[in-house]
């Protein structure tokens, strides 16, 4: 069981919580435009990273906000958790 | 009892050079060696292997083997891997334990009922047995289960497949790596690929591997849930998440469970195994991780699903758990075929499920590297259906929900 820091209601537990995968996806900017290619890298193509990378959680049964954390797949250690729309925040500085 | 022989393959030094290099040596990739050799006559074949033979989702995984899935390119490959299981012990003179006592899927609410009868009919119309059961001719079938309606979830019925069953996994892999091995394949133990030789327009030279440098023309990817680190390492993007998938096993016990039975609803399912165990699966952890262990809460869930529906399991002492990662694909089917790198071809992306399909996984992957293109069956399984948008939606079909 992940104990998660949601931004706004402090430590939960994971139960309390829906996971979204990779963070810091973009729309395309010229959806018009794009190849076959382009949609699959946008739809179907993710980082799978063996150690620290940025997801999404949402507080499902807590404040509902979607918001980004950062975390190791080997270890599952949390190293940050930032609200939707900010950077994500450097190395070392959690 | 007969007496085991002191090794069933032999240990190999890796050559410089081989004609194929196959990453991982699981199920799959020890079938694909096997098939390669034995259906194509390359046996200038190097397996390679990071940890121990067998020792990845192949002694995790709870060994379910049925081919019920809906879409025709599913029935396709599944179907054709039941059909080999059907004569694999004989194929390669090895006992695995094979045992075809029947795969019972439960249903607990109309939406299901309706799709269930749907992938039976599907099922039926290409070739592959499938019953519909009401709740008490489940109880017929699987006496010890409880079809009251006063629970939380009331069994409403079931699809059966009287041709599926359970093997011994361990000796699955051992057959095909000893029978590989027979015919000139080598298997290295311990070397982890740390990187790809490259020649000229990026094509796959060889591996990088902790115990040096491997090459061939021709190199495989068979290592499930690792193969996005692989593939990054070669500059490949993949649609694949690494995700936890657990199980566990009671004690021994007499035998009180005469078939396989799953419930996609609530999230379990489970068998006895000869030795007297019962073999439970989870459903998947929601997260991407590569720890092989998972959440506790998940347990929690399946024994209670367990619980509810065998009152008796209550009373079963649990002996240890464990976890392996899957490689989970957007449409919950494999990826089968070349990269678009040339000489790099992958395997992967069976996610929950790869364990009924290691026959066919080996046959058809051996087909695409002999020819240097997908083979027929491997063809629907290509990388591109990402960008052609052909997806092979199996969710429903495909065990545990992702």
């Amino acid at each position: 069981m992940l104990r998660i820091p949601c931004p706004w209601c402090g430590p939960r537990e994971e139960i309390e919580f829906r996971y979204g995968g990779q963070a810091h996806l973009a729309y395309p900017d010229n959806p018009g435009s794009l190849s076959d290619a382009e949609w699959a890298d946008f739809l179907f193509m993710r980082d799978n990273p063996k150690g620290v990378w940025a997801e999404r959680w949402m507080h499902n049964a807590g404040c509902r906000r979607w918001f980004n954390v950062v975390r190791s797949t080997v270890d599952h250690r949390i190293s940050a958790s930032y609200p939707m729309g900010a950077a994500r925040p450097p190395e070392g500085d959690a | 009892m007969t007496e085991a022989p002191d090794r069933y393959w032999r240990a190999a030094e890796p050559k410089a050079a081989y004609d194929v290099v196959i990453v991982g040596a699981g199920g799959h990739g020890l079938a694909t060696a096997y098939y390669l050799a034995k259906n194509h006559g390359i046996t200038d074949v190097c397996v390679v292997e990071k940890g121990w033979l067998g020792g990845g989702n192949m002694a995790r995984n709870t060994t379910v083997i049925r081919s019920n899935y809906l879409w025709d390119e599913s029935a396709a490959i599944y179907e054709h891997s039941l059909k080999l299981w059907e004569g694999l012990e004989e194929a390669l003179e090895f006992d695995m334990q094979f045992s075809q006592r029947g795969v019972l899927h439960l249903v607990h609410d109309l939406g299901s009922r309706r799709s269930s009868m749907r992938l039976v009919n599907a099922n039926l119309l290409n070739g592959i047995d499938a019953e519909w059961l009401d709740a008490q001719q489940v109880k017929e079938f699987c006496p010890i289960m409880n079809v009251s309606p006063d629970v939380r979830y009331p069994v409403i019925g079931g699809t059966l497949q009287r041709r599926g069953g359970i093997a011994r996994h361990d000796k699955v892999a051992w057959a095909f790596a000893t029978r590989a091995s027979e015919l000139g394949v080598d298997i290295v133990e311990h070397a982890e690929v740390t990187g790809f030789a490259r020649g000229p327009e990026g094509a796959v030279t060889g591996v990088e591997t902790s115990r040096g440098t491997i090459r061939a023309n021709k190199v495989a990817l068979v290592a499930a849930g690792h193969s996005s680190v692989l593939a990054s390492m070669a500059g490949l993007r993949l649609p694949i998440q690494s995700r936890p998938l657990q199980a566990l096993v009671s004690a021994l016990y007499q035998p009180v469970l005469n078939c396989v039975v799953m419930s996609n609803a609530v999230h379990v399912y489970v068998s006895q195994a000869d030795k007297g165990e019962l073999v439970m699966g989870a459903g998947i952890d929601a997260y991407n991780s590569y720890a092989q262990r998972g959440s506790f809460h998940v347990i929690e869930h399946q024994m209670a699903a367990a619980v509810e529906l065998f009152p008796m399991f209550a009373h079963a002492r649990m002996l240890r758990s464990w976890g392996g990662i899957v490689d989970v694909s957007p449409d919950a089917s494999p990826i089968i075929g070349p990269t678009g790198i040339p000489g790099l071809f992958i395997n992967c992306g069976w996610g929950t499920g790869g364990f009924k399909a290691t026959p066919a996984s080996g046959w058809a992957l051996a087909e695409t590297i002999a020819m240097g293109e997908a083979s027929a069956l491997a063809r629907p399984y290509a990388l591109e259906r990402f960008s052609t948008g052909a997806l092979i939606d199996e969710h429903g079909a495909a065990g545990v929900a992702h």
